[in-house]
């Protein structure tokens, strides 16, 4: 057996499982293991400017590829500023491990130096973790912690590694193990049969139909098995936000996003739908209003490989615990043939109603001659960028805009955080896709206050060569903060504008980056045609956009599903 | 109503911090937990019991069979089983009416005295948690309790039903 120090086998092991690229930062408990990789090619370690940054960063990369995000950092503070990044991957169910270090096993509950119980600290916020006690359970723990952080519903999973187990001067034997299986941990990908049969049966009577994609499709890759169901039965698509791409947004049967801000359409064909196929989706409180009002008239089918997910919020009538791709597998193939004819005829009514709901054209917006609207810059985006693009986005009125106009044809391409809501995702977000795709166009859609809460990894992305674009809605304000200031409180902007902004810029520049400032709609399009032309640089699009404009339609609280606002002064 | 849980785990460090976790995190209650390795050394079995309804406690049994380290659970108070909790309970007797009269609900109540002091007894009782709390009760009639300390509901289902990995 070969013999190698602990720092040596976490590095080793990060290679046989095929890791190419590790975000992190060093530090004291650390230093081992960055003295090791230094030693080797195989593992790319990109240093970040903050650990936050390196959660994101290998969140964005997870998202983007749909294999496992790595970050490595130090005990203490380097550990703790990866529990935002942590959170935001848990709510989204991501697959990440964090590689932490501690202190010396000797050392552990002494408060010495830049210690943190790490695995106590991110207990609420990750799927599993692990303390490695001994050197030769690395390669154990750390295969262990890839397996569990990518299969079933994934998430994040801490291993924290003492300084004393990983010292480079003692060695140990190594041995990649080759089963990880565990017995406790059994995730079920395939639906029951007789769920599978009742499910089938309710889709192939339902008059008013609709399909409710979420992000579990996507981690399931289960993309061209739920459009051909949606195909097959000619039903109606909505997606939740983290679905976007599911199902291609430019598709006939797409109606776009569902819920506070979804459209009409997405809305009023759930609210009046006799049947509701959920697949990977969980009925959070952003799509359902007011669960006592939701979905009166539906049969609810709801496929989650989580159990816990399943009757949490809306009591379902048809429960499957399964992977998406599995059990929409077994549905295709219960249904068997279907005549597309008759089913198309069985559907005209109320295609015909949901058609009448799309000519309210919801997401119509006044341009204005001298104020940019954030819609058309975010068209505009598309425009330049074929619809084609990674795009990532930070948290906020942006947020929204994006989901709601860049309609995603493919899956993986939306990248944002929807459950934990982080402001200052989207730029370390942007970056992990863009060193998972180096080719590719890396978009950021994001705002002046998002922008700045992690400003600071436009260092790293001169350092790595990361051409990405940055596009900045520059409201002078935080949007959705002021909005909801706008409609409940009496227009009173506590704390939701900043009379200090920075030049963006001259900040881009001073970072070594391209800065572009546009002031008036007229100047949109070439300044977006400059920004996407230059391929090998950062651009920062400082975008000065009309501080009044409110994200539309949104939900009236405690309402049903289409209870909307449509406007300032329409309501449905 | 009262729930009783039953969940086997791997008898790992952390794993009960982790239940623990799910209980405090959802903002469901713990009345009590009773906690130990079981005949194979590798596993440990807890008893958990709650106030919820049957949605909560559908939720509090996804939550914790959710745990990597988590291999059963189970609602023990959905069919027949037997439940059982043990009670340490120390009383003054400084005078011989007293004794008399603990000892004779030591007898009616079936306890034991497992020790003896100048001016105290320490008593043993097993029982289900209102045999429990009756015994207190009627103890705290006659003297002083000085202190108590309870295991918490262990329980098993009846018949051929287990909880086996």
């Amino acid at each position: 057996m070969e013999m190698m120090s602990g720092a040596a086998m976490v590095v080793r092991t990060l290679k046989d499982l095929g890791v190419k690229h590790v975000f992190g930062y060093p530090g004291g408990a650390v230093l081992d293991i960055y003295d090791a990789l230094y030693a080797q090619e195989d593992v790319e370690h990109i240093l970040v400017r903050h650990e936050q940054g390196a959660a994101h960063m290998a969140d964005g990369y997870a998202r983007s590829t749909g294999t496992t995000g790595t970050v490595l950092v130090t005990s203490g503070p380097g550990a703790t500023n990866t529990l935002t990044g942590i959170a935001t991957a848990y709510m989204d169910s991501i697959p990440m491990v964090i590689l932490s270090g501690q202190v010396p096993s000797m050392h552990i509950g002494e408060d010495a130096f830049q210690e943190t119980d790490m695995v106590g600290c991110s207990r609420p916020v990750v799927k599993h973790s692990f303390l490695v006690k001994r050197a030769v359970d690395i390669p154990e723990a750390i295969a262990k912690a890839y397996y569990i952080a990518n299969t079933g519903r994934p998430g994040p999973v801490v291993v924290d590694l003492p300084k004393d187990i990983v010292n480079v001067l003692e060695e140990h034997p190594y041995q990649f193990p080759e089963d990880v299986t565990m017995r406790s941990y059994n995730p079920t990908l395939k639906g029951h049969p007789k769920q599978i049969k009742k499910a089938a049966k309710v889709l192939l009577d339902a008059k008013r139909p609709i399909l409710y994609v979420g992000g579990g499709a996507i981690a399931a890759e289960a993309s061209e098995l739920v459009t051909e169901i949606a195909e097959k039965l000619h039903l109606p698509v909505t997606s939740t936000l983290m679905g976007l791409g599911a199902f291609s947004g430019v598709h006939a049967q797409s109606l776009g996003m569902l819920g506070m801000h979804g459209t009409l359409e997405s809305n009023k064909a759930m609210h009046n739908a006799d049947c509701i196929l959920a697949l990977g989706a969980r009925f959070d409180d952003r799509v359902t209003n007011n669960v006592e009002k939701f979905c009166p008239h539906a049969t609810i089918i709801h496929v989650d490989i989580d159990p816990a997910s399943i009757s949490k919020t809306v009591a379902v009538h048809i429960p499957v615990v399964g992977s998406v791709d599995q059990v929409a597998k077994q549905l295709l193939e219960q249904m068997g043939d279907v005549d597309s004819n008759k089913q198309k005829e069985k559907l005209a009514d109320w295609w015909q109603q949901i058609e009448q709901w799309r000519g309210r054209t919801c997401l119509n917006y006044k341009k204005d001659d001298k104020l940019i609207k954030p819609q058309e810059v975010i068209q505009s985006v598309y425009k330049h960028t074929n619809g084609d693009a990674y795009v990532s986005s930070d948290v906020g009125q942006h947020q929204m805009f994006a989901a709601l106009y860049y309609p995603f044809a493919k899956p993986r391409r939306w990248i944002n955080s929807g459950g934990l809501g982080t402001m200052g995702f989207g730029l370390p977000a942007a970056m992990g896709v863009q060193m998972a795709h180096r080719d590719a166009t890396s978009v950021v859609i994001t705002g002046d206050g998002s922008i700045q809460m992690n400003i600071q990894e436009l260092s790293t992305c001169l350092q790595y060569k990361l051409p990405i674009k940055i596009i900045s809605l520059n409201n002078r304000a935080l949007g959705m903060v002021r909005q909801w200031q706008d409609m409940n409180y009496k227009s009173r902007y506590s704390s939701s504008y900043m009379d200090s902004m920075p030049d963006f810029v001259k900040l881009a520049e001073a970072y070594g980056h391209i800065g572009i400032r546009v002031d008036h709609p007229d100047q949109l399009d070439a300044a977006m045609e400059r920004c996407f032309a230059e391929k090998e640089r950062l651009v920062f699009m400082d975008i000065q956009i009309d501080q009044n404009e409110h994200v539309y339609p949104m939900q009236i609280k405690f309402g049903a599903m289409d209870d909307m606002r449509l406007s300032k002064t329409e309501r449905t | 109503m009262k729930r009783i849980i039953s969940v086997l785990m791997e008898n790992a460090p952390g794993a009960l911090s982790r239940i623990v976790g799910v209980f405090s995190q959802r903002g469901y209650n713990v009345d009590s937990l009773c906690v130990a390795a079981t005949d194979d050394k590798s596993l440990s079995r807890l008893t958990i019991t709650t106030q919820a309804d049957d949605k909560v406690i559908e939720q509090i049994t996804k939550q914790v069979n959710k745990l990597i380290d988590v291999l059963k659970v189970t609602d023990l108070t959905d069919g027949n089983h037997v439940e059982r909790e043990l009670m340490l309970i120390k009383v003054a007797t400084r005078s011989e009416l007293v004794r008399a009269e603990v000892n004779r609900n030591v007898d009616i109540f079936r306890a034991q005295i497992i020790d003896v002091d100048l001016n105290n007894y320490t008593i043993q009782v097993t029982g289900t948690s209102d045999k429990l709390d009756a015994f207190a009760n009627v103890l705290a009639q006659s003297t002083e309790i000085i202190e108590a300390s309870r295991t918490g509901v262990c329980g098993l289902a009846r018949g051929d039903k287990a909880l086996r990995p």
